[in-house]
């Protein structure tokens, strides 16, 4: 390990936001993208099957975490262009601090995702939403959609680092959008046929969302669902994060 | 040798069954271009990777700058730079951007990195473009930018690996210049290639290698010599008439380049094999345009070394 891990880390979130700069459409388009799909379920598609009171207290909380989960994607999709691009061999080849590549990913794509979240509740706010629960609650939330975005990252750089390619994301594609939607963001697990409502059930995006919709005071999510959406993403993380951590080191083989 | 910059003893690199590396052995003097010539999977990239510590090789003892590549990989990566066989750059950022990342990565510290870019923009000739992000830079400018890239800290030893494959010959010439412009710097440059001609222009000494091993080693005129000295040319006036033309001349080992109505051969007494040849043509009445002696080109010696007559009609 270097003395420089710090500094480099550093220089490489400043060259994930020196990008944000000069793309800023395609930040927009990321930022664009949670919206649409949530005023297309809010209001062109209607209120969720089996859900009691207004649909847009138990929707919003459901898009917080749809939003971390499709996260994956955008994390797979960057690495894997690196990859491609041969900019990792460089970075491999100089002297910095191994981990600085991996390091300055997350933290670039965190910071992405709270600007997400915060765009999400601002329209949210915008249609005449209110979370329920006060500061401290909101700020719980975001933490554990947080939690649940970063396992997701990890989950991602691994996925890029064993896929190599960009074109195997398409791949991971077709394998993210089911399970972002076999979840509750939508709709009730009680309303879907017995074997789906287990799946729905155990899907760590279920428990992320219903903890969120606890926390703002929505009524039938239990509180129970808050440890879940810890353990969770805790679970995911002890998995994924030192795969990818020796996938990355494996490199060299 | 005690005083080289790369030595390689040994080196070996399987990817499953596959020997890309197979007791390869390699020493490249400080402060002098060396070439690594050989055809595609040869193991050239293969090389590189393991002398950048991009790759741990499977066995071998391996020194680039006085340090292990295995053991000290920290030590050699502040001392080499390196131009990969495909550009490895920031696609999004401009081309300031890409070399003042790289420069804080190389830890020069906020204004000498600025600085640095700016000095290395100037040099190869892309000052006015160092806004335009990278991915608008003709082919060209892309490997110039990917040089400088590689040559922030002054390396001590630069690998290139096929520094100027796909690039239109302007393209090709401008980085031979860039390379040509460091040699007198004193930096050591090892440098692949599949173009024979750029060994022969760039290279003190040329290593040829296929299937992972060194198969010939030495200067350019080394090789040639090696490969039986010198050749004669006929260019034939009718191309319908090569094939009697082979049959009747007094020469062994010759090849034949249709398109270009040419028949080559290799000779040993020089004057005695051209009268003998223009005799023989105007005997049978074949009208040749150019008959000529001259010393074999490196893709002969290459040829020759490899045992692989069938690439050369390919590639006519
Ligand atoms: N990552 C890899 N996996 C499997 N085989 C590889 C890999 N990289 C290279 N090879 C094989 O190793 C041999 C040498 O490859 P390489 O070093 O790229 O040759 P060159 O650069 O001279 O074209 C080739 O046969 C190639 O197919
Ligand atoms: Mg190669």
């Amino acid at each position: 390990m270097s003395v420089h891990a710090l500094t480099d880390s550093w220089t490489m979130t400043r060259r994930e936001l020196a990008r944000w700069q000069r793309q800023p459409v395609q930040l927009a388009v990321g930022l664009v993208f949670p919206v649409m799909l949530l005023l297309m379920f809010g209001y062109l598609v209607g209120g969720g099957r089996g859900v009691a009171g207004d649909y847009r207290d138990y929707l919003i909380p459901g898009m917080l975490a749809l939003t971390m989960a499709f996260g994956l994607e955008g994390t797979m999709i960057a690495v894997t262009q690196d990859l491609d691009k041969g900019v990792i061999d460089r970075f491999r080849s100089m002297p910095m601090a191994n981990g600085a590549v991996l390091v300055g990913r997350s933290a670039a794509d965190m910071l992405q995702s709270v600007l997400t979240l915060l765009v999400l509740i601002a329209v949210g706010a915008a249609l005449g939403w209110r979370p329920g629960g006060g500061p401290a609650a909101l700020l719980g939330a975001l933490g554990l959609l947080l939690l649940f975005r970063f396992a997701m990252l990890w989950i991602g750089i691994h996925l890029a680092l064993v896929a190599g390619r960009p074109e195997l994301v398409q791949a991971v594609q077709i394998l993210v959008w089911p399970v972002g939607f076999l979840s509750n963001a939508f709709a009730t697990p009680g309303s879907m046929p017995g074997w789906l409502g287990t799946a729905v059930e155990w899907n760590p995006l279920s428990h992320t969302a219903t903890a969120v919709r606890h926390l703002f005071g929505v009524p039938g999510a239990e509180s129970g669902h808050v440890g879940w959406a810890f353990l969770w993403p805790l679970a995911l993380l002890a998995v994924f994060f030192p795969l990818a951590v020796r996938r990355f080191a494996r490199l060299s083989r | 040798m005690a005083d080289a910059a790369i030595t390689v003893e040994g080196a070996e690199k399987r990817y499953g069954a596959k020997k890309a590396l197979d007791g390869l052995d390699l020493t490249v003097a400080r402060g002098t271009v060396h070439g690594v010539l050989g055809p595609n999977g040869a193991g050239k990239t293969t090389l590189v990777r393991v002398l950048s510590t991009l790759l741990r090789p499977d066995a071998g003892r391996i020194r680039v700058a006085g340090h292990d590549v295995v053991r000290e990989a920290y030590a050699v990566r502040l001392r080499i730079g390196l131009l990969g066989q495909h550009a490895a750059l920031d696609e999004e950022l401009g081309g300031r951007q890409n070399l003042e990342l790289f420069g804080r990565l190389h830890h020069l510290g906020a204004r000498r990195a600025r600085a640095r870019a700016d000095e290395l923009l100037e040099r190869f000739g892309l000052a006015g473009t160092g806004r335009k992000a990278v991915r608008q830079y003709s082919g060209g400018m892309r490997r110039r930018l990917d040089l400088a890239a590689s040559l922030i800290t002054e390396p001590e030893v630069l690998f290139l690996d096929e520094p100027t494959t796909g690039l239109d010959p302007r393209g090709r010439a401008e980085v031979w210049n860039s390379v040509r412009s460091l040699v007198g710097a004193g930096t050591t440059v090892l440098l692949t290639t599949q173009y024979l001609e750029e060994a022969d222009q760039l290279a003190d000494r040329i290593s040829v290698v296929d299937a992972g091993r060194v198969i010939a080693d030495g200067t350019a005129d080394e090789l040639k010599a090696a490969t039986g000295g010198d050749r004669i040319d006929v260019v034939l006036r009718d191309a319908d008439r090569l094939d009697a033309a082979v049959a009747l001349l007094p020469l062994t080992g010759i090849t034949v380049d249709a398109d270009r109505r040419l028949l080559s051969a290799p000779v040993t007494d020089r004057m005695e094999a051209l009268s003998a040849v223009v005799r023989a043509l105007e005997q049978a009445g074949i009208q040749a345009e150019d008959v000529a002696l001259r010393r074999p080109t490196l893709d002969e010696v290459f040829l020759h070394l490899t045992g692989d007559d069938t690439r050369m009609k390919e590639a006519a």
